[in-house]
């Protein structure tokens, strides 16, 4: 079976946007962890292990933002709205806002099947996707 | 195709897919419950105000905490395993067993996160 795949050009094979979506979605998956990893390590690196809990520092880790720490009782945000972690968060919005939305999508297509409406979805979740990176990046870099 | 889609609820009630059927049925509503929290939650940091503080404080409610751990630490690890035996489909004769571990996986870090958020709320 996998022989005779070969022979079928990348287009019949099913190399195709939803394909690339679904490969997508596990791959962001997997980058998002690595995000989740750096920004606890630098957590525990900038005095967690003493001033946070473990729930704390799973909300740094889920969004590095100096705001998802200001109830702990770490007595110097500066260290953690540094331009690094800043884009640190940045990355971690892209992906989880691209995977979130296309999650979405596929829930949608499993109820809507007629193809006007998955191109009404498509097209809507294209403008809230903007809306989330614009809204996202705007509490990042000012909060 | 000759799929049913007008399934009544009694019928889909009815459906036994066990372990599987549950992960799937966890892993959906913890990714729609996330989308939709994290837009009111971006939205209303984005634009503070009084209405925005009200739902970030919500949002740090011991129980709502509870309740979200549950639904962002499970779609996370059942995401895992998704992903693990997605990109090594020869792992799939193993599906059941990858659910056992995903469980014991699971629980152990739900149990320590809910154990802090409570002691947490109420030692002050």
């Amino acid at each position: 079976m996998a022989a005779k795949s070969r022979r079928l050009s990348l287009r019949e094979r099913g190399l195709n946007f939803e394909m690339l979506m679904w490969l997508f979605t596990r791959l962001s998956a997997l980058v998002m962890y690595g995000l989740i990893l750096v920004a606890m390590v630098g957590a525990f690196l900038m005095g967690a292990r003493t001033q946070m809990n473990m729930a704390d520092v799973l909300r740094w880790g889920f969004l590095s933002i100096a705001g998802h720490i200001q109830n702990t009782n770490i007595p110097d945000l500066e260290p953690w709205a540094t331009p690094f972690w800043r884009l640190t968060a940045s990355a971690m919005l892209l992906v989880a806002t691209a995977h979130g939305v296309h999650g979405l999508v596929v829930i949608a297509d499993d109820y809507i099947v007629h193809p006007r409406g998955r191109r009404n979805v498509r097209a809507l979740s294209i403008v809230f996707l903007l809306l989330m990176v614009v809204a996202g990046l705007y509490v990042v870099w000012t909060w | 195709m000759a799929l049913k889609h007008n399934v009544s609820l009694a019928t889909a009630l009815r459906y036994k897919g066990r372990g599987p059927m549950w992960a799937f049925i966890l892993h959906r509503l913890g990714g729609l419950g996330m989308a939709i929290l994290l837009t009111v939650h971006i939205l209303s940091t984005a634009l503070g105000g009084p209405v925005g503080q009200f739902l970030n404080d919500l949002y740090m409610h011991w129980a709502f905490q509870i309740v979200v751990y549950f639904f962002v630490l499970f779609h996370a690890v059942n995401g895992l395993r998704i992903t693990l035996l997605d990109l090594w489909p020869s792992l799939w004769v193993y599906g059941r067993e990858a659910l056992w571990i995903e469980w014991a996986v699971f629980l152990p870090i739900y149990g320590l996160a809910v154990y802090t958020i409570l002691s947490t709320a109420l030692g002050g």
